[in-house]
C-alpha cells in the first residue's frame, strides 16, 4: 500500500509529467481510502488555476 | 503615434502590470526593472506589424517571460548566490518529517482539509497578500523552481536546463515547496481546523 509522502510526491509530478498506468492506478486506490491526500491533490489543481487566473489577469 | 496601437495611458498601464509581475518573479526590483525595459524594447521593435492592442500585450509579456528566465538563470550561476542555495538546501533536508509520521503518513495536524469555495479568490488582494508571504516563507531553491514553474510557466525540462538540476532534484524541490506552500495557505488564509471535522 502506497504511503502518504510517496501519494504527494506523485500527486505533486503529475502537475510536472505524466504519469504512467501503475501510478495512476496506485494514486487512485491510495486517494480511494485517504482524505487527506485526495485534498492534497484538489488543493493542487486549485493553487494551479488560481496562479493561471492571475498570470491572465495581469496580462489582459 | 500610439506604440503598438496602445494610448499614452494603456502603455502606462501595461507598463505597471509588467513591473509587478517582475517584481514577482525576481524579488529585486532593479532586475525587475531592466527585465521590463528590455521586453519593451524588444516588442516595440516589431509593434507595427501588431493588428490589436491584444496581441502587442501577449507578445510583449511573452518577451518578459524569457528576460525572466534569463535574469534567473544568471542570477544561479552567480558562485555567491551558489553558496546561499546550498545553505537553503541543508536547512530543509529532513522537512518531509514535519508533515509526515513514521510510517510515513499524514500528522493529524498536518493532514490538509476541505478548503472550501475558492471561486472569488483570484480577484482578492488580500488572498494575494498572504500567498505572497507564503512563497517568501519557501526556502531560496524551492521558491525559485516553483516561481518558474508556475508564474513564469516554463516546462520541467526548461527549468532542468536553466538551472542545471536533474529532473528528480527537481521533482523533490517542487514536491517540498508545494507541501509547504499548501501548509502556509491553510493556516494562514484557509484557516484549516481539525476540530471542525
Amino acid at each position: 500500500m502506497m504511503n502518504c509522502n510517496e501519494a504527494t510526491r506523485l500527486l505533486s509530478e503529475q502537475q510536472d509529467r505524466g504519469l504512467d498506468l501503475s501510478e495512476k492506478t496506485a494514486l487512485h486506490f491510495h486517494t480511494l481510502i485517504c482524505s487527506g491526500c485526495r485534498e492534497f491533490g484538489r488543493q493542487m489543481t486549485t493553487i494551479r488555476h488560481l496562479i493561471q487566473q492571475k498570470n491572465k489577469d495581469i496580462k489582459e | 503615434m500610439p506604440i503598438g496601437g496602445l494610448s499614452d495611458a494603456q502603455y502606462q498601464q501595461l507598463h505597471d502590470d509588467m513591473l509587478r509581475f517582475a517584481r514577482l518573479q525576481l524579488s529585486d526590483d532593479e532586475a525587475a526593472a531592466d527585465a521590463v525595459q528590455e521586453a519593451m524594447v524588444g516588442a516595440l521593435r516589431n509593434a507595427q506589424s501588431f493588428k490589436s492592442e491584444a496581441s502587442f500585450k501577449t507578445w510583449v509579456f511573452a518577451i518578459l517571460k524569457n528576460k525572466i528566465a534569463d535574469s534567473l538563470r544568471k542570477r544561479y550561476r552567480d558562485p555567491l548566490y551558489q553558496a546561499d542555495t546550498e545553505n537553503d538546501c541543508k536547512k530543509c533536508e529532513s522537512s518531509d518529517d514535519q508533515w509526515f509520521n513514521d510510517k510515513d503518513h499524514w500528522r493529524s495536524k498536518t493532514k490538509p482539509r476541505r478548503w472550501g469555495d475558492t471561486e472569488q479568490l483570484t480577484d482578492n488582494e488580500q488572498f494575494w497578500r498572504v500567498f505572497d508571504a507564503c512563497l517568501n516563507d519557501l526556502p531560496g531553491d524551492q521558491a525559485r523552481v516553483f516561481m518558474m514553474r508556475e508564474f513564469v510557466e516554463l516546462e520541467a525540462g526548461e527549468i532542468c536546463e536553466s538551472l542545471a538540476l536533474s529532473t528528480s532534484n527537481l521533482h523533490v524541490l517542487l514536491h517540498r515547496a508545494r507541501l509547504r506552500l499548501r501548509a502556509c495557505l491553510a493556516t494562514s488564509w484557509f484557516a484549516e481546523n481539525p476540530s471542525v471535522y
